[in-house]
């Protein structure tokens, strides 16, 4: 059994904060990772980020992991770091199993957990939605950024939130041709600056339009497209036709929270915040105490809410297992007026509607 | 189907690995997962469905979604959109659930 005293589970963006908050406030972080590099999703972000300076703001997401590595290294004594490390278990007695490249299983015994394993992207049905060439916006953001392999000649993007539209501009920068952007809602969701840069570039968005079904035999070869009315039915007569050999599918992504639910954290469905996530205090514990949780698990939004998120549950797990800081009450107001700002928007509004549903006011959950 | 050129990224391609899919010789790169090796070498589908035997390709590539499992080196059930290519493997399409050795 290994012992640690603060487990954070996920090196992305939140996970990575919520250790620097944590060993910088003096306590023990052992950090487990499933993938072999650690920065989640940063790895694949080439554009640069909003929010303010604080959240890395004009710095491109592939850049930030360097920068938060850096940070986390000037308390490398209190920080241990296992990437390749899945942990698969969270159980009542405390004990958490992990398994190290599918071949060495373990168990940790640590005094408390930041669960900050993220989110992932989700799926839309039409008919065979099923067939390769049909893939997740962040997917083929991975294949080109990461390994620069493009997806394919011509892309249909499904949806015009800020990721459908990201990766359609980095589609054409990797020399792939977008042919339209749908998205079934009147609107475009992600920001006006990202869809006018798209549109200067001849890309047509066609809001209140989606997916009637995709053709193909071994994989996709042409998609069918028609409109919806103002109850997202299908319009009859509507069709269009489009060869494609690829969709990008970029309709949000859900909170992954498989080991919140097994631990036995009291969750809830909120729609605000695309699925399931736990219910938490203030300090970002949930309803089992020293089980904290941040990042998208607890409610998708952008990298720069999850960073600050992981810095505030990171800081607040330490303190719960005897690191108090002196300054602790000064940079957990910080944190949460950085949220506060990220979250002044619309988009914010919205998420804010959303975590007043899940949280429970003041210290003490039980 | 390689990306040749990139205003904001170079990509630095390591040692060429040799590698067989289905029996046949593909070439991919160090520090690649199987599953783009294998769709810089045109290849898409990965594997078929229990039950109805469709076409299966990568859906998440992040590990996540079951939908790029493959048999690797004899082994069943990798995610071969996670891990790394690596000189000499077999890389076979699955079928079935596979067994666990």
């Amino acid at each position: 059994m290994k012992q640690a005293e603060l487990l954070i589970i996920g090196g992305g963006p939140a996970g990575l904060c919520a250790a620097i908050s944590a060993a910088s406030s003096g306590a023990s972080v052992l950090v487990a990772e499933r993938n072999k590099n650690l920065g989640g999703q940063l790895v694949k972000q080439t554009h640069m980020f909003f929010g303010s300076e604080k959240q890395y703001a004009s710095t491109r997401g592939i850049d930030i992991t360097g920068i938060l590595l850096h940070e986390l290294n000037k308390y490398k004594e209190n920080v241990e770091i296992m990437t390749d490390t899945t942990i698969v278990g969270m159980f009542e007695d405390g004990v958490v199993t992990a398994l190290h490249k599918e071949d060495n299983y373990f168990k940790i015994k640590p005094n408390a957990v930041v669960v900050a394993t993220g989110a992932f992207e989700k799926a839309l049905a039409f008919p065979n939605n099923d067939l390769p060439g049909i893939y997740g916006a962040g997917a083929v953001q991975t294949l080109m950024n990461v390994y620069g392999v493009k997806p394919g000649n011509k892309v249909l993007m499904v949806g015009a939130g800020n990721i459908g539209l990201i990766v359609s501009y980095q589609l054409m920068q990797a020399g792939v041709q977008v042919v339209a952007i749908l998205d079934a809602a009147p609107k475009i969701g992600g920001y006006l600056v990202h869809a006018s840069k798209i549109r200067r570039m001849g890309v047509p968005i066609l809001t209140s339009h989606t997916v009637k079904k995709a053709i193909g035999k071994e994989f996709l070869e042409k998609a069918i497209v028609c409109q919806v009315d103002d109850k997202f039915n299908q319009v009859e007569g509507t069709e269009m036709e489009f060869d494609v050999d690829v969709m990008c599918i970029s309709v949000g992504l859900t909170p992954l929270n498989e080991l919140l639910s097994m631990r036995g954290c009291q969750m809830k469905y909120v729609p605000q915040l695309s699925g399931m996530v736990p219910l938490r205090n203030d300090n970002y514990e949930t309803s089992i105490e020293n089980v904290f949780a941040a990042g998208d698990t607890t409610g998708v939004e952008e990298a720069s809410a999850a960073m600050v998120e992981g810095y505030l549950a990171g800081l607040c797990a330490a303190a719960k297992i005897g690191h108090m800081t002196d300054d602790f009450e000064e940079r957990k107001n910080d944190y949460v007026k950085q949220l506060e700002s990220l979250r002044s928007g619309p988009v914010g509004k919205h998420i804010l509607s959303g975590i007043e549903q899940i949280v429970i006011k003041g210290e003490q959950y039980v | 189907m390689r990306i040749e050129q990139h205003p904001i990224l170079q990509f630095q391609k390591g040692k060429k690995l040799k590698f067989t899919f289905n029996g046949e010789e593909v070439e991919g790169f160090d520090g690649e997962t199987i599953a783009a090796a294998l769709h810089a070498a045109g290849v898409k589908v990965l594997g078929r469905s229990l039950f109805l035997h469709r076409p299966r390709g990568f859906y998440c590539a992040i590990g996540n979604c079951s939908s790029c499992l493959m048999t690797v080196n004899g082994r069943a059930n990798v995610k071969t959109c996670v891990t790394d290519l690596e000189e000499g493997m077999v890389v076979e399409t699955q079928e079935g659930k596979g067994v666990i050795i």
